[in-house]
This record gives structure tokens, C-alpha cells and sequence, in this order.
């Protein structure tokens, strides 16, 4: 198979607007996640669990940053403009990860909920885990070498979250209905994760992920098994907005004002 | 400690810090060694947790992808060694039937001190860049001094938290020179972060002795945990730091700040120590608001750490 080149993707509008479309959603995730993950930085119930999950915010916005930095290089614009300047209504990440963490904001009486938290980051992680799986041999080179790379640290995110699904289930009553009420509760908002947008079949046909199906079945199939393995209801999903197709909560609105406040004084300047 | 009614046992002890040898945790201490560790290790490590709240204010708001990754990873070496610090003091409160929840009561309380620095308001993204450079600075000045710390499990610890406060300069550093070489409007920005920690940094060191060294004071220096005194220590900030902050094209808002070209001596204007007073016993700016976060969050997590603490094994 002939792989793309970054500027053999940039010469072809309708292969460039395939990868762009297949980057927003990737780049979008882990930026907004890592956002999230970076509002616990300070605050989390261990302090070992801190610097855990320190590293991992820390590899979500440096994977991020890659995606931008592809788009970048495909024409679309400066990776910090990317990140930081595009509003909402553009933006393609899961209305699961731009949701809050908990009550509060992070600068004031923030009540995070750790449960929910780590749910969420779990759903992620498989996701995420069995799209770039679905990426290692993608007709676009870049991202085919990024997906290897990538998956090597995901592996350790998903390790990470499951250790603690599996520890909130076997210690007590508490922390089992904590697991089972954040399980109940991501499920309002999971329902466009595990969804490549209306350019899924594209994506599949044009080589640039293995298909769609294998890809979604292999990540329902995971939060199955774990579901089994906890004894957890299985999985039932909604879709309320679908982040793929750029419908967002406030939530995200919010994260973004966050995220881009200070390089919006002077998106021009050099930070 | 007078030395003529020393016991065999403590006079061996104190043979050994003189010739350097380094105590171990498991090595016979005189109980006043292991306090005046605890007090300084235990303040320490609270300090690094507290500390990490000042800067994390603005990891979520950092302003570029870069940016982002440098100060999540700075912040999260701060926690880091919060971490590493609470179990030297854990190890040393053994004996005492303590461990860190002692440690994080004693801060909630207020029985516990961090430092001053950590309870200024930070503004603006360019108190990020002060504290990584000139706060981060202070405190590798101080901690140098500890490199040689008769306690070895300190001094371990110090190593590598020295090492990684070295990239913590760095990064500050590098935030500072972009606002200072950048738009009218981030050279204000960071002129006015500098006037605002200029007397922070100088109470960072400690009140001056003027040849009155305090008891405490005088016990760490007698058993090699500490070998400089706040004075000394400023003054080396001073000849470290100032001409780097001019050749920024900043002013430090000193009038009479001034180095005596023979001696080497700065002379400045005092900061208000009662207002340092203030400060430290939790009556700074942000002193309330910052521990109410950490103590918030702590005690919405004790569910979290009682799962780890006994949990049954999982598979």
C-alpha cells in the first residue's frame, strides 16, 4: 500500500479534509481530558495518586499537542491557535470528557468526584486504546507512527484506571456504590465516544483506519468484559449532543474560556 | 545541648555528625536530632504541597501547548516532592506512633508552618514565571545549604529535588524572558508580578540574625542540618539574582538596593517582618482560601485513601 505523506495529504483537498476530520476528534479528546485532568493537579485524594495522575494529564496535552502539530503541517493553522482559539461549535472531542469533574470550579470550592473521574478517564482510555489500535497501519504515515508510539503510553492510563475500577469494586459498600453511581452517571453523556462522526465509513474506505465496526466492537467488547468482571449493569449509552458532529454542552464553553484566557490577551505575542 | 552532661551514647552521636558521618533512620538519634528534623522536613514537605497550589492556579490556563506541558510537569515535580519529603518525616515520626495524617492535621490546624511565599495571590500568568525562576531560585539557595545534612535520608531526597528545582529556574526563567522581551502589555504584566514578590523572596530567607542566632537556629547548625544562617543565604540570592533581573530591563522596586563594591555586602530595605509574622501564621493573603481548598479536597478524599489503605487484594 502506498502511505501518505504529511505533504501528500496537504496536496489532496479530500484526502487533507479526511485527516483533518480524524485529527479533530483525536487532538479535541485529549486536550479537553487533559484539561481535566489538570484541574485535579493539587487537589487529588493521595498524594501519590497526584503525581500518577500528574503524568497522565501531562501525556493527554503532549498527544494533543502532536495531533495539532500535524494539522499545523497540513495547513490548518498554528497548533497553540488550534488548541486555544477555535470555538466550540468546532470543536469535535466527546461531550463525556468536556464534562466537569464534579461541583465547583477548580480555583473555588471545587467538589471533585473521584469516581466519576476515573470512570470517565476509563472510557477514554478503551476508546481511545482500540481507535489507535485501529491506526497502527493507516494509510496516513504520521499517524500510523504516532498511534504506535501513542498506545505504548495509553497502555499505562488504562492499567491505571482499571487498578482503581477494580479497587473502588472489592473494597466496601462505599466505595462499591460510588464505582456503580459514577458508572449509572457516564452513560447520559458516553454516547458519542466510542463514534467516528459522519466521515467514519470515509475514514474506513480511504485506508486511513482499519473499520469502523472492528474498531467500535473492540471497545465495546473491553467495557463488557469489565462490566462482567465487576459486576456492573452492562453498558447503555445516550446520546444527548454528539461532540463528533461539533454539538457541545456549556460545559465545554467553560473549559475553553479556561484554557485559552491568558493567550487570548494577545494571540499574536510570544508566551 | 550542654555537651559536659552528655550521655556515652549522644556524645558518640555527636563525634559522628562532627567527622560527617551520615545518620541513617534506623541509627540511634538523640530525640531533640529527630525533632528538629521533623520540624524542618515535615514544614518542608507541606510547603511543596502547598506550594504546588500558587502555580497550579494557572496550569489550566497556561497560554500555549508548550507552556501547558512545561508547568504541568513543574507543578507535578512539586507534588513529587511533597511526596518524597513526607516519607523521610514518616520514617523519622515512626517512633512516635505518627505518619503523614499527623502531618496533614498539623497543617489544616495550623501547627504546622509552610512557607510565606505560598500564601501571595498570584494574579496573573506572570506570577507563574516569578515563582519558577526567583521563588524556585530562593529555595535551591536554601536547600544547597541541606545538600550536606548530617541526616542521610534528607539529604538523598535533597539531591534529586535540587536537581529537578535546577529545570523549575529554567522554565521560570524562560516564561519571565518571553514576557520581558515580548508586548508593552507583558512587560507590564511581568514588572508588576515583581513588585508584588520583591518582599516575599526577601522574607522567603527568614528574619536577619544581626549576630543573634535563635536556638533552633543554633541546635541545626551544631548537628550539620543546616550551616548558613538567613542572612547569609539572602545575600547570596542577592549576588545571584539581582543583575540577571536588571539585564531583564526590569526594575526592582528598591531604590536603596545596593552592593558595597569591597565587601560584596547588599544593603536593602528591610521587608515589614511583623507582616512576615502575619504571613506565616495563615493570615496572608491567600492563606485561608488555600488551605480551605486543600483541606476541602482532603477530607472529600479520606473514602479514596481508605479503599487503598485496606484494600482486600484485587486482581
Amino acid at each position: 500500500m502506498q502511505r501518505w505523506t504529511i505533504e501528500e495529504a496537504a496536496a489532496n483537498p479530500e484526502r487533507s479534509r479526511l485527516v483533518s476530520e480524524l485529527l479533530w476528534q483525536l487532538a479535541d479528546d485529549d486536550m479537553i481530558i487533559g484539561f481535566r485532568d489538570q484541574e485535579w493537579l493539587g487537589l487529588a485524594p493521595h498524594i501519590e495518586e497526584d503525581v500518577a495522575f500528574g503524568s497522565i494529564g501531562q501525556e493527554e496535552i503532549g498527544h494533543a499537542a502532536l495531533y495539532y502539530g500535524l494539522l499545523e503541517q497540513l495547513g490548518y493553522g498554528k497548533a497553540d491557535d488550534l488548541a486555544s482559539l477555535r470555538t466550540a461549535a468546532e470543536r469535535r472531542n466527546s461531550v463525556l470528557v468536556e464534562q466537569p469533574n464534579g461541583a465547583g470550579h477548580y480555583l473555588e470550592s471545587p467538589h471533585y468526584d473521584w469516581a466519576w473521574t476515573i470512570v470517565r478517564h476509563y472510557l477514554h482510555d478503551v476508546w481511545e486504546t482500540a481507535l489507535l489500535g485501529g491506526l497502527t497501519d493507516s494509510v496516513f504515515e504520521p499517524l500510523a507512527d504516532a498511534a504506535g508510539k501513542i498506545l505504548r503510553e495509553k497502555r499505562y492510563h488504562l492499567a491505571h484506571q482499571e487498578l482503581w475500577m477494580r479497587t473502588m469494586a472489592a473494597h466496601d459498600p462505599d466505595s462499591r456504590g460510588r464505582l456503580e453511581d459514577a458508572w449509572r452517571r457516564v452513560q447520559a453523556w458516553a454516547g458519542d465516544l466510542a463514534d467516528l462522526g459522519p466521515s467514519g465509513a470515509d475514514f474506513e474506505a480511504a485506508g486511513l483506519c482499519q473499520s469502523v465496526e472492528s474498531i467500535v466492537g473492540r471497545y465495546h467488547v473491553r467495557v463488557s468484559e469489565m462490566a462482567g468482571a465487576l459486576g456492573l449493569p452492562a453498558m447503555e449509552c445516550e446520546t444527548r449532543q454528539n461532540g463528533r458532529c461539533g454539538e457541545h454542552t456549556e460545559a465545554l464553553q467553560q473549559a475553553l474560556d479556561t484554557l485559552s484566557e491568558v493567550y487570548r490577551l494577545d494571540p499574536t505575542a510570544n508566551w | 545541648m550542654p555537651e559536659e552532661t552528655l550521655t556515652d551514647q549522644e556524645a558518640y552521636f555527636l563525634e559522628r555528625v562532627d567527622r560527617g558521618d551520615r545518620i541513617e533512620a534506623d541509627d540511634w538519634m538523640p530525640e531533640d536530632y529527630r525533632q528538629q528534623l521533623v520540624r524542618l522536613i515535615a514544614m518542608h514537605a507541606v510547603s511543596e504541597i502547598m506550594g504546588a497550589l500558587p502555580e497550579k492556579e494557572w496550569v489550566p490556563r497556561a497560554p500555549t501547548l508548550y507552556r501547558k506541558l512545561a508547568i504541568t510537569a513543574k507543578v507535578q515535580d512539586e507534588v513529587g516532592h511533597g511526596q518524597l519529603l513526607i516519607r523521610v518525616a514518616e520514617d523519622l515520626m515512626r517512633p512516635w506512633g505518627k505518619n503523614r495524617e499527623d502531618v496533614m492535621d498539623d497543617l489544616f490546624t495550623g501547627r504546622l508552618k509552610y512557607h510565606n511565599v505560598f500564601h501571595m495571590a498570584t494574579p496573573t500568568w506572570a506570577d507563574a514565571g516569578v515563582i519558577g525562576w526567583l521563588v524556585d531560585g530562593a529555595a535551591v539557595i536554601t536547600q544547597g545549604m541541606s545538600l550536606s545534612c548530617s541526616y542521610a535520608p534528607y539529604a538523598r531526597a535533597l539531591q534529586r529535588i535540587v536537581e529537578e528545582e535546577g529545570f523549575h529556574i529554567q522554565h521560570g526563567e524562560s516564561i519571565c524572558m518571553a514576557l520581558a522581551e515580548g508586548t508593552p502589555m507583558q512587560r507590564a504584566m511581568l514588572q508588576d508580578a515583581l513588585n508584588r514578590w520583591w518582599p516575599a523572596l526577601l522574607m522567603f530567607f527568614g528574619p536577619p540574625e544581626k549576630s543573634q542566632l535563635s536556638t533552633h537556629q543554633l541546635r541545626n547548625i551544631r548537628y550539620r542540618i543546616r550551616s548558613k544562617t538567613n542572612e547569609e543565604l539572602r545575600q547570596r540570592f542577592f549576588s545571584k539574582y539581582v543583575h540577571r533581573i536588571w539585564s531583564l530591563g526590569l526594575t526592582i522596586p528598591d531604590p536603596t538596593l545596593q552592593q558595597d563594591p569591597f565587601t560584596k555586602e547588599w544593603t536593602y530595605q528591610q521587608p515589614d517582618w511583623d507582616e512576615f509574622r502575619r504571613i506565616v501564621s495563615n493570615h496572608g493573603p491567600r492563606s485561608e482560601a488555600r488551605l480551605g481548598l486543600r483541606s476541602t479536597t482532603y477530607q472529600e478524599g479520606e473514602w479514596v485513601r481508605r479503599t487503598i489503605a485496606l484494600s482486600p487484594a484485587v486482581g
